[in-house]
């Protein structure tokens, strides 16, 4: 197990070393620059040279790869263009609101998902199953933005349960400690804090699970509907189990491996995929840095950014295949 | 009064919306006496394994109907509630099936399948359990139990595997026990074995066993009582001493003839059964055997023929033209009208080693 854990951990090297040497060549081709982006359309040529020396941009791709390798060796993934403050600082500024968005959405997703699917196999080509197989079909449809509106149309102008934008009230003085709103609010005892931090929640979670509860429900569904057919599920019947046992322990256990697979990858294009969604709501996160770091060219974000993804993919990964070899004995590692 | 009483037993599958519905069981009948082994044979299709899952309450819900009775300790089988039914299956009914390896949960510890039985029907728990679940695999041969009940399936040999299924259903001493051809996914010497341990078991706590099986081998070394299955009804049905002495049904016939025997002389041809079953013989219009059968006669197409003891008392047969010779004389059937395509598989040779080789 340590042993898996560590050959991971150091396959992240390779991975990482890859992608940014991909980048570096990505973004060297790409139209434009920071200069341009920070000076406008009429910048002269030696304002533009002028940046450039500043950031180091004139010098050759591979200077600048060796420079960036040297930094990050550091812990420092260098300084925004736009805002001129250490990217580091930038994202943990803004990450923890999309952790606690993506994590909510998944939650939501597994929570209502799996007991949909399960249920929808289980009466299949009932009203439920009809339900669950359409309505998911729509949830990949629908485009979220759109989702979205509808969602905050009905919940937040027309009924006024939920606000429409933001993490939190104006009237609430949170305490910040880890920068997880609801996190913050029970350890510093603020539980009103943490309250209005939920309820800011709801809705873009909502939205944002829409994608991977459609997912989730689609694979429970056909993965459990597999195992039905399985002769051990034949033999647990024949045992005249209680019909819980045989669903928790025969059934579910066997259905779900998959859906620990699929969970794993959803997780994390939610933390990379919640753009639309914050930008709709307002929701502070990494999300809308990253859109207006694109617009800039801001270099150091996105570099800091993709590889940062990548490394969290790497661990959600890690975590699928632990999480698999603590249900299947089959995939064990000795 | 037998423990179980099967009459006239129908399982119907498909039907409605205008399909086809299709009878896989049609009209069964026979008993099992307490302590008795009784063989249900056929070949494949012929509505064994079916009647079987009937018998445990376990065919899907939808699309399918069964009709007849099925009386087990004065209760029908076929009407009972589904939870009165959970209750019975595993403490009074068990049943062992044909593939050791899929018939096992790949992510269950052994001792977890074992023990949930135990806690299900003896409200045996924790340590207690456990100690009960190593005695249970310990008798049925599988040694060092302890360390077997943390292992998973794929850890067991197939041998092992088929004996921790048989040690889950004797768990709770049930009245009656179906093996649906419980020795087809092993290799011989594994076969002999696990035939060897059922027929201790049901001995040493007088459970009947309800053998399922295309296997004649198994039925010569094990069977009291044999009832053979052709199209989903019972053709024959007898003791075992007297099928192989006198096989009447024409199908029972073949079913032997097909058979290597060690006592034929050296070179005598196998004779299999012509043809394989072919469900759109309706019983309705005559014997469905008929058009693979060597004796029939325009006779046979008019209505279902009734069973009937044209030789001996007991020894029920479902045919108009019995065969009344001495099986000494098999029909003579030459190599070049063996058209058996669909029967090759069954009933296969012996490979079962049998005590008692019939005579």
């Amino acid at each position: 197990m340590l042993r898996l854990v560590v050959r991971r951990l150091l396959q992240l090297i390779p991975t990482l070393l890859g992608l940014s040497v991909l980048l570096f060549l990505w973004l060297n081709r790409l139209p434009g620059g920071p200069a341009s982006a920070i000076l406008g359309e009429r910048a002269t040529e030696a304002e533009v040279a002028r940046i450039n020396r500043a950031l180091g941009l004139d010098q050759p791709v591979w200077v600048q790869y060796g420079r960036f390798l040297k930094r990050v060796v550091q812990l420092d993934l260098g300084t925004s263009t736009q805002t001129g403050q250490p990217v580091w600082e930038e994202f943990t500024l803004r990450f923890p609101a999309t952790v606690e968005l993506s994590i909510a959405a998944m939650l939501i997703a597994i929570a209502v998902g799996i007991p949909l699917g399960y249920f929808a196999a289980r009466r299949r080509g009932g009203w439920l199953d009809v339900t669950a197989v359409s309505g998911s079909l729509l949830g990949i449809c629908v485009p979220v933005f759109f989702l979205a509106l509808i969602l905050k149309g009905i919940f937040a102008v027309n009924l006024g349960v939920f606000p429409s934008y933001g993490r939190q009230s104006t009237g609430i003085d949170a305490t910040e400690v880890t920068g997880f709103a609801i996190l913050d609010g029970i350890l510093t005892g603020e539980f009103d804090a943490s309250w209005d931090a939920i309820t800011h929640l709801v809705l873009p979670a909502v939205t944002l699970a829409s994608i991977p509860l459609a997912v989730i429900v689609r694979m429970t569904r056909a993965s459990v509907l597999e195992v039905l057919g399985e002769d051990y599920i034949r033999t647990a019947e024949s045992k005249g189990l209680e019909q819980r046992v045989v669903r928790v322990r025969h059934i579910l256990r066997n259905a779900l491996l998959p859906v620990v697979t699929a969970v794993g990858l959803l997780t994390g294009s939610l933390l990379s995929g919640a753009v639309l969604t914050e930008s709709v709501f307002s929701f502070g996160g990494i999300g809308s840095f990253i859109r207006t770091a694109i617009d800039a060219r801001d270099y150091p974000v996105l570099v800091g950014f993709i590889m940062f993804i990548a490394m969290v993919y790497v661990l959600i990964n890690l975590f699928v295949d632990l999480a698999y070899s603590l249900i299947d004995p089959r995939v064990r590692v000795h | 009064m037998p423990l179980l009483s099967v009459d006239e037993l129908t399982v119907t599958f498909g039907g409605g919306r205008g399909r086809k519905e299709s009878k896989a069981v049609n009209g069964v009948s026979f008993d099992v006496d307490q302590g008795q082994v009784v063989g249900l044979v056929g070949e494949s299709g012929c509505g064994k394994s079916v009647t079987s899952l009937a018998l445990m309450g376990l065919l899907p819900k939808k699309g399918v109907r069964t009709g007849g009775r099925a009386d087990f300790d004065g209760t029908d089988l076929l009407t009972l509630a589904p939870s009165r039914m959970r209750d019975m299956r595993g403490r009074k009914i068990a049943m062992i099936f044909q593939d050791p390896l899929s018939s096992l949960n790949p992510v269950v510890p052994i001792g977890i399948q074992v023990t949930e039985i135990l806690a299900r029907h003896r409200g045996m728990k924790g340590e207690a359990a456990r100690k009960e679940a190593a005695h249970l695999l310990d008798r049925v041969g599988i040694p060092d139990p302890d360390r077997r009940l943390k292992e998973y399936p794929h850890q067991l040999s197939g041998g092992m595997r088929q004996r921790a299924l048989i040690a889950m259903a004797v768990a709770c001493a049930p009245r009656l026990l179906i093996a649906d051809e419980p020795t087809t996914a092993l290799d011989v010497t594994i076969q002999a074995q696990i035939l060897e341990l059922l027929k201790e078991l049901v001995d040493q706590q007088g459970t009947a066993l309800l053998m399922i099986t295309h296997d004649l081998g198994v039925v010569a070394g094990l069977c009291d009582q044999v009832n053979v299955l052709y199209a989903g009804k019972v053709v024959e049905s007898t003791g075992r001493r007297e099928l192989f002495a006198h096989p009447t049904h024409p199908y029972a016939n073949g079913l032997l003839g097909s058979i290597p025997r060690l006592d034929a002389p050296r070179g005598t041809p196998l004779t299999p059964i012509r043809g394989s079953i072919n469900d759109q013989i309706a019983w309705a219009d005559g014997c469905a055997f008929a058009p693979r059968c060597d004796h029939y006669t325009m006779e046979c197409l008019t209505g279902t023929p009734e069973l009937a003891e044209p030789r001996a008392a007991g020894h029920q047969v479902r045919c108009v033209n019995p065969i009344m010779a001495d099986p000494e004389a098999p029909p003579v059937v030459t190599a070049e009208s063996d058209t058996a395509s669909g029967s090759s598989d069954e009933p296969s040779a012996p490979d079962t080693p049998t005590e008692e080789v019939p005579a």
